[in-house]
């Protein structure tokens, strides 16, 4: 079974956002990238279905010459192929615009299973999998947090509210992944001295015969206008706790008069 | 003018209330260009939906029923939304930003080679182009989204419980317009629902969640927020350091790698407040937090705090709630 992870490379969650000159985009100066939190549980799940069945992992990010970094990350933890669709020159990408570059990509492989985070962390949007799902012609399960392998489908739990869809799809098919308690591994340090050997396949979003051009920038589906920090809240108002008793009902005063919540 | 086309979500018959928020979004927006306002609802018997959606505004309600829609898949339903976006032809499509919707709305806009302005908090027409905003990087910024000025059909996902859900002055027409579908092609097929624990609020959905981390020191003192929770119509929450340790399951939490909620009300108790937490919590309207430690991250989102030892606080919050109820 050969299995495709979408990874991508975004600012780590802890890392101060400075609005960049442009207005619409963040200062990329001294931040820190990682990979999406949610990728790294779609790339585990994939190595331990191929450990329990075999078959190949390949990763494949769409991104600048410095996600390499976690597509090398990715090698280091067990994964057989790295492919890098460059960004180099493109303007901003939206997620129809990399969706499509996925799918141009992942058409080339012969890939059982095609996983992601179920968002990446940063944009959030949330958008990528369903889209993939439609440009490939797959099904697609998103929030997935458990699979179960059967003879050509997999059946998925997917985290709904209040509720656990178990949801049954037929190969190939594309899933998003949800965190789950296949917490991702760490990189050996044989791993690793392995990951530095091997290529890693780049390619121009035309080797994929898709025109970037007419999809991003000014050209994206979606546009971001402006990006801005959010206004400060105000300053908490601390009730004072000496008492308990008398702390409860003054909470529960002023959520009541003042805030007008209960 | 735009014409608006608003998806209402169902579940066992019943349409969820973040539908009809917006639905009362797209009424606005429908009468602020002078266009029409429709919607479209998929399931199996839900043509008695109507009437209930005709009263928030719709003048036209498309109504996708089959047996093979009785329950969710994206492919069925992609199927049913695509035929209304056929039949009304609206330059506005409105989802609401739920597990459903978010599954929903790209299938359908990649099918159109359309995007979608995902999960905003605020949402406008200008001159017939949509404007919204939402939070990004872990709620540490805000972006402005708007389609591309070329778009023929604008996307959008509002978030549940940020906008208001009312009623028309004058209900629409409501009429029924059957979409036949033809054969649905369903590939991946929700076998089987396990529902939560009976009696539970969803944390996704709750107008009031009360929250517990690392503070509560252990699975045995839930029973401790779960009280408070009953006494305000609450549903429980948990952040990650609580749900890591083992403590509650992962449907429970709240951030960025569980559940992003916008309550009227979110009471944080011992939870110090990362920034992953507040990326899942940070739209709340009120914010209440009840930590030992004075300098923890979440008295700086707060709207109240109360500096002490939950264990005392908590119960005396059930016990008000319970004289104040009475």
């Amino acid at each position: 079974m050969n299995h495709v992870v979408c990874i991508a490379y975004v600012p780590d969650t802890d890392t101060k956002i400075k609005v960049g000159a442009s207005g619409t985009s963040i200062d990329e100066a001294g931040v820190k990238w990682i990979v999406s939190p949610y990728d790294e549980y779609a790339l585990e799940a994939a190595l331990r279905a191929k450990e329990a069945k075999g078959g190949t992992v390949t990763v494949l990010t769409y991104g600048p010459a410095a996600a390499e970094t976690g597509l090398r990350d990715g090698l280091a933890r067990g994964a057989d192929e790295a492919v890098r669709i460059a960004s180099e020159g493109v303007g901003e990408a939206d997620s129809l615009a990399v969706a499509t570059l996925l799918a141009a990509q992942i058409k080339t492989m012969k890939a059982d299973v095609v996983w992601l985070g179920n968002k990446g962390v940063g944009t959030d949007a949330q958008l990528v999998v369903p889209m993939l799902g439609e440009l490939l012609d797959l099904p697609h399960v998103t929030l997935v947090t458990e699979l179960d392998w059967k003879d050509g489908s997999v059946v998925a739990h997917r985290e709904i509210e209040g509720a656990t869809e178990i949801v049954e799809a037929p190969l190939p098919v594309v899933i998003g992944a949800q965190k789950s308690k296949a917490e991702p591994r760490y990189a050996s340090l044989k791993g690793i001295m392995a990951a530095k050997k091997k290529q890693i396949a780049v390619k121009k979003p035309a080797d994929l015969g898709v025109d970037i051009a007419s999809m991003s920038g000014a050209n994206a589906a979606v546009v971001w206008t402006k990006l801005e920090l959010p206004a400060a809240r105000q300053a908490v108002k601390l009730v004072p706790a000496d008492d308990p008793a008398k702390a409860a009902e003054e909470l529960l005063r002023l959520l009541r008069e003042e805030a007008k919540v209960l | 003018m735009s014409n608006v086309l608003v998806f209402i979500e169902q579940r066992d018959g019943k349409i969820r209330k973040a539908s009809l928020e917006a639905l009362t979004l797209g009424r606005t927006l429908a009468a602020k260009t002078s266009g029409a306002l429709a919607a479209v609802v998929a399931g199996s018997g839900v043509a008695g939906l109507a009437s209930e959606i005709a009263a928030y505004g719709a003048a036209t309600v498309y109504v996708a029923d089959a047996p093979e829609l009785a329950l969710y898949s994206s492919e069925g339903y992609t199927a049913a939304l695509d035929a209304a976006v056929t039949a009304f032809a609206p330059s506005i499509l409105l989802v609401s930003a739920t597990m459903m919707g978010k599954d929903l709305a790209p299938r359908l806009a990649a099918r159109r080679r359309a995007s979608v302005l995902p999960d905003v908090i605020d949402l406008d027409a200008v001159a017939g182009r949509l404007v919204g905003q939402r939070p990004v990087y872990s709620g540490k910024a805000r972006a402005t989204v708007t389609p591309n000025a070329n778009a023929t059909l604008q996307i959008a996902t509002p978030r549940p419980n940020v906008f208001a859900a009312a009623k028309a002055d004058a209900p629409g027409a409501g009429a029924v317009e059957t979409l036949s579908l033809g054969e649905l092609r369903i590939r991946a097929k929700v076998v089987r629902v396990e529902t939560a624990a009976a009696g539970e609020l969803d944390v996704a959905e709750a107008d009031k969640i009360v929250s517990g981390g690392r503070g509560i020191k252990g699975p045995e003192n839930w029973p401790l927020l779960r009280g408070l929770c009953h006494e305000l119509g609450a549903a429980l929450g948990a952040s990650r350091a609580a749900v890591d340790a083992g403590w509650i399951d992962h449907a429970y939490q709240v951030g960025q790698t569980g559940k992003v909620v916008s309550p009227s009300l979110y009471i944080a108790c011992g939870i110090s407040g990362a920034i992953q937490h507040l990326a899942g919590m940070g739209s709340s309207k009120v914010i209440v937090a009840i930590n030992k430690d004075a300098e923890a991250p979440i008295f700086k989102v707060a709207t109240y705090g109360i500096v002490g030892d939950l264990f005392q606080i908590v119960p005396a919050l059930t016990e008000a709630a319970k004289k104040m109820k009475s």
